[in-house]
């Protein structure tokens, strides 16, 4: 393991032979000589070691930008108009500013996992040493950090050697941060390669933070037959005292169940949650429950089952405290991040807190001891449970008649709503007693109340949606499987020569947030449509549960119904938002366990490496945070193409390949150093789709590969032929971009495949060893 | 004459579409052009205009006018249906970022296009494409079909009833030659 900045300083020095005045010796990092794996060109890179990678890509995938604001307002020269590529008062063109607001999200999206990760190590360390074994996969785990190696240059065995990690990233993140000041980057490519940089210190982040917690709290450990566990509204029992926990840290709630089975009242007490606290608390005690994605947490807060409701940190929404409120359920907060103006009572006696939260002589507490806030929530949760006695604010039918009876339609509602929803036509029959319409909007409602803030009567409309869906509500009863983990190194093994051979037809991420433009059905239906087709489907965070919430014809989920393997046909979980970094992880240990490449801080040619082999896809169909946006840059600097859902558009910036400029897609042959044209693959970096139906052509259109077998290339060819002829009505439009030679035709579209290539004047081109980098050329041609 | 986005909170800055107060100022931007293209998105397949699908209306207007169209998404199986193959389809962002392009050749390898006219797509989703449009396309003038007020365009139709804006679609293609 690496220790970082020694410094040595003797003012003098005596010895035998000489005395030596002022001696100063300063090393920068001592690398663990046990580790036999050479050093490679960029460990600990700073934030422009890898910019002539990041130049290559950007030079192939152009940003395009689409602005959110015409204006820049972040300094006191401004408002500054931007309109029709204006330059500010600083003298920023409309480019650099979105490419810096990019930059600003990403760097949010790190800090977020950054800060998670921090916390998660100094309290592991702080409970189980810095000595204790970072094991989260025994003896099928032998890599265990993939992307701590690959950019790091160190390898991580106990806890104590993720300080280190952490430190570094801190300290890129300070320097990516202020390069976002007035007056600093001017450019909008530099800008852009700091995205990527930013995106590539969250992945170590992401991975920091779950590899400790694996290890830690002994999560499923790489294990693709992890418990299947219980999600939705309907599997709460609800006669029992209910905590509801929300957020991403779950740290707290470990001390929620720790205090509950250690006084042997955990039979009594149902542990439940939203968000990626959700996942892992199902990691840590396959008895806790899932409630749902993020956009369940007003309507079950709403439904006062929760009896206390604890927070840790992201993605929680900023008034739980005033609808906790209207529910008498007290809050207890339990992150320096997200205080919500309470009192900090960590030091005081848990019988007081307790006391205090019951009596309702405080809304809520700032407790920030996990095991005591484990304690009081525990106890308050049992004390308040028969005074609170579910007190809900989901109004009754006849109200929301007599409600929808005084509706002005005049539609400020629909104006506010992101979805763009029906609601004053729902009103309207509401008003005619037909409740149905409101039902109708359950499933696509993101639970985001805007509706109610633009409402100029202050009703309750998502109250009114959740109500009239009431039966859907309380028949949410469905199975998930708990997050795995990693990807054993086995399973890499098994996999690594079909998927970089192109047999496997790609791996598909359906990753992130739960902003779904119709809903988390198509997340579901494209998820079993990429598993009938034998691809790997994996998924994390609110995408995950998402993906749980439909069944087939004979009740089943998709976890019930698929295997859990990294394998073609698997449906895979592998946890929270932090357990994405297994995700990227699996892409490296490809190129490291199956392609023997070395790893170990040698970024550039393994982010080359899995651009030009790899078939792997990101799907973040409801992304809107901006950790979302940094796992993004993650993958982009990886050069694995990432697909958001329609409003992902409103990250101000696309990263688009133009099948049309034939000259950005030739790559060198490492075999002879010829440059070789090899098509658009993968022919984008950063889209929008409009539609489930493109998003699932795109998919298929993006695993192809320069890398490619014929046969590879074939069976990509046939899925992406199939989808579009299905879901579009017609072939593609350009397949002969596709087809390098006549053996990557699908055999059973020959005849009509080669009389579009003749239509389309195709010359038979050839299959290189790819690589975009030249000092990986073997052969220099003279 | 102001107009409001209909997503309240989309508003954008300084320069805001001017609005088409009456159908006969589309009509003389459409007559005017030389070079000009449609854009259509997925909701016009099941967006009313009038006694007609938006699809149907736009097949009319592309016949009518002569403009190539562009189907985005994935229903240009929806034309095809229809007897009218798109001159192309391509994602929203795919054109789009043509469209910006000072040195594309257009569909046709003829040129750049001078007015582009857009309508079915995603309110929040047009309402960002326009914004690329207006910044970086300086040479191309946008026109939205749709009946909601996008200020991103050059030029947009005001939030309007569906009567109103299905009458204004009927006037304009009627003064294009069209029934």
């Amino acid at each position: 393991m690496a220790k970082k900045a020694l410094f040595v300083k003797a003012k003098e020095l005596k010895t035998d032979v000489a005395v030596i005045k002022d001696l100063e010796v300063s090393i920068g990092r001592i690398f663990d000589e046990t580790w036999t794996e050479p050093v490679g060109p960029t460990p600990f890179p700073s934030i422009t070691d890898l910019r002539e990678w990041d130049f290559k890509l950007l030079q192939r995938y152009k940003p395009m930008y689409m602005p959110f604001c015409d204006l820049c307002c972040l300094c006191t020269f401004g408002k500054c108009d931007l309109t029709k590529d204006k330059r500010g008062a600083c003298g920023l063109n409309m480019a650099g500013q979105q490419s810096r607001i990019v930059l600003i999200a990403c760097c949010i999206g790190a800090a977020t996992h950054l800060g998670h990760a921090r916390h998660m190590v100094d309290h592991l360390i702080e409970k189980f040493g810095r000595r204790y074994p970072l094991d989260v996969g025994g003896v099928n785990v032998q890599l265990e950090a993939p992307i701590t190696r690959l950019v790091c240059g160190v390898r991580p065995r106990t806890l104590g050697d993720l300080e280190d990690v952490v430190d570094y990233l801190e300290d890129q993140v300070t320097h990516l941060l202020s390069a976002t000041h007035t007056g600093q980057e001017g450019s909008n490519l530099d800008f852009e390669s700091k995205v990527f940089h930013a995106g590539m210190v969250d992945h170590v982040a992401l991975e920091v933070a779950d590899i400790a917690q694996i290890a830690a709290y002994n999560f499923p450990k790489a294990d693709p037959e992890a418990p299947l566990v219980e999600l939705g509204y309907g599997t709460i029992e609800t006669h029992k005292p209910v905590i509801m926990v929300v957020g991403h840290n779950v740290i707290s709630s470990v001390g929620i169940i720790d205090y509950l089975k250690e006084n042997d009242l955990y039979a009594d007490v149902e542990v439940t949650g939203l968000c990626c606290t959700a996942h892992d608390t199902t990691r840590y005690s396959s008895r806790a429950k899932i409630v749902g994605p993020i956009s369940w947490q007003l309507r079950f807060i709403r439904s006062g089952i929760p009896d206390v409701i604890v927070l840790d940190e992201q993605c929680i929404r900023a008034d739980t405290l005033v609808e906790a409120q209207k529910i008498k359920a007290p809050v207890i907060v339990t992150s320096d991040k997200n205080c919500q103006g309470l009192q900090n009572r960590t030091k005081d006696p848990a019988d007081e807190i307790v006391a205090d939260l019951v009596n309702g002589k405080v809304p809520g507490v700032l407790i920030l001891d996990s095991e005591k806030a484990g304690e009081v929530a525990s106890r308050t949760a049992l004390e308040i449970a028969p005074k609170r006695k579910k007190f809900k604010v989901i109004p009754t039918v006849k109200e929301i008649i007599e409600a929808a009876k005084k509706c002005k339609l005049c539609n400020d509602c629909i104006r506010a709503c992101p979805e763009g929803l029906l609601i004053p036509e729902a009103m309207r029959e509401a008003a005619a007693g037909n409740l149905q319409l409101l039902v109708d909007l359950y499933e696509t409602c993101i639970g985001c109340a805007r509706c109610e803030s633009a409402c100029p009567n202050d009703f309750p409309i998502h109250s009114f949606i959740v109500a009239a869906a009431e039966k859907i509500l309380k028949g949410e009863k469905f199975k998930i499987q708990a997050g795995r983990g990693a990807i054993q190194d086995v399973e890499i093994r098994n996999v690594g020569s079909p998927i970089v051979l192109g047999e496997i037809p790609g791996v598909v991420a359906f990753v992130g947030c739960a902003n779904y433009p119709h809903g988390g059905i198509e997340v579901a239906e494209m998820c079993k449509e990429f598993a009938d087709r034998r691809f790997i489907v994996v998924l994390s965070g609110c995408s995950a549960m998402s993906a749980a919430m439909y069944k087939d014809e004979e009740g089943k989920t998709l976890y019930e119904k698929y295997p859990g393997d990294f394998d073609a046909g698997g449906i895979v979980n592998v946890g929270s938002c932090v357990a994405n970094a297994h995700i990227a992880g699996a892409a490296i240990k490809i190129a490291n366990i199956f392609a023997k490449r070395n790893l170990r801080a040698n970024y550039e040619e393994i982010a080359d490496y899995i651009h030009n082999r790899v078939g792997a896809v990101g799907v973040a169909w409801g992304a809107m945070s901006q950790k979302a946006a940094a796992i993004a840059a993650g993958c982009w600097r990886l050069g694995i193409p990432v697909i958001v859902g329609p409003h992902g558009s409103k990250y101000r910036r696309m990263l688009l390949g133009r099948k049309d400029h034939e000259e950005d897609w030739y790559v060198y042959d490492a075999r002879t150093g010829d440059r070789v044209y090899v098509g658009p693959v993968p022919e984008h970096l950063f889209y929008t789709a409009e539609t489930k139906e493109e998003a699932m052509v795109i998919i298929a259109k993006l695993c192809m590969r320069a890398n490619d077998t014929s046969k590879g290339r074939a069976i990509k060819l046939t899925h992406y032929i199939d989808l579009h002829k299905r879901l579009y009505g017609t072939m593609p439009d350009d397949i002969h971009l596709f087809v390098r030679t006549v053996t990557d035709i699908p055999i059973t579209m020959k005849d009509e495949i080669l009389d579009i290539l003749k239509k389309k004047g195709w010359k038979e081109g050839r299959i290189p060893d790819p690589t975009l980098l030249p000092r990986l050329i073997r052969k220099m041609k003279e | 004459m102001q107009a409001e986005s209909w997503q309240t909170a989309e508003v954008p800055g300084p320069t805001k579409a001017l609005v088409i107060t009456k159908p006969e100022v589309v009509v003389a931007m459409v007559k005017r052009t030389k070079r000009p293209i449609l854009i259509v998105g997925h909701e016009a397949v099941d967006i009313d205009a009038g006694d007609e699908k938006l699809i149907d209306y736009t097949i009319r207007l592309a016949k009518t006018a002569h403009i190539p169209v562009v189907a985005t998404a994935h229903i240009v199986g929806e034309f095809i249906k229809r007897g009218f193959p798109p001159a192309a389809w391509m994602p929203a962002v795919d054109i789009t970022n043509r469209l910006q392009d000072p040195e594309w050749k257009g569909l046709d390898g003829k040129g750049q296009y001078d007015v582009a006219l857009f309508t079915g797509l995603p309110y929040y989703m047009q309402w960002i494409l326009f914004s690329t449009l207006k910044h970086f396309a300086l040479n191309l003038k946008t026109i939205s079909l749709d009946r909601f007020y996008q200020p991103h365009a050059t030029w947009s139709f005001p939030n309007m009833s569906l009567k109103d804006w299905s009458e204004n679609l009927k006037i304009m293609l009627s003064k294009l030659g069209g029934k």
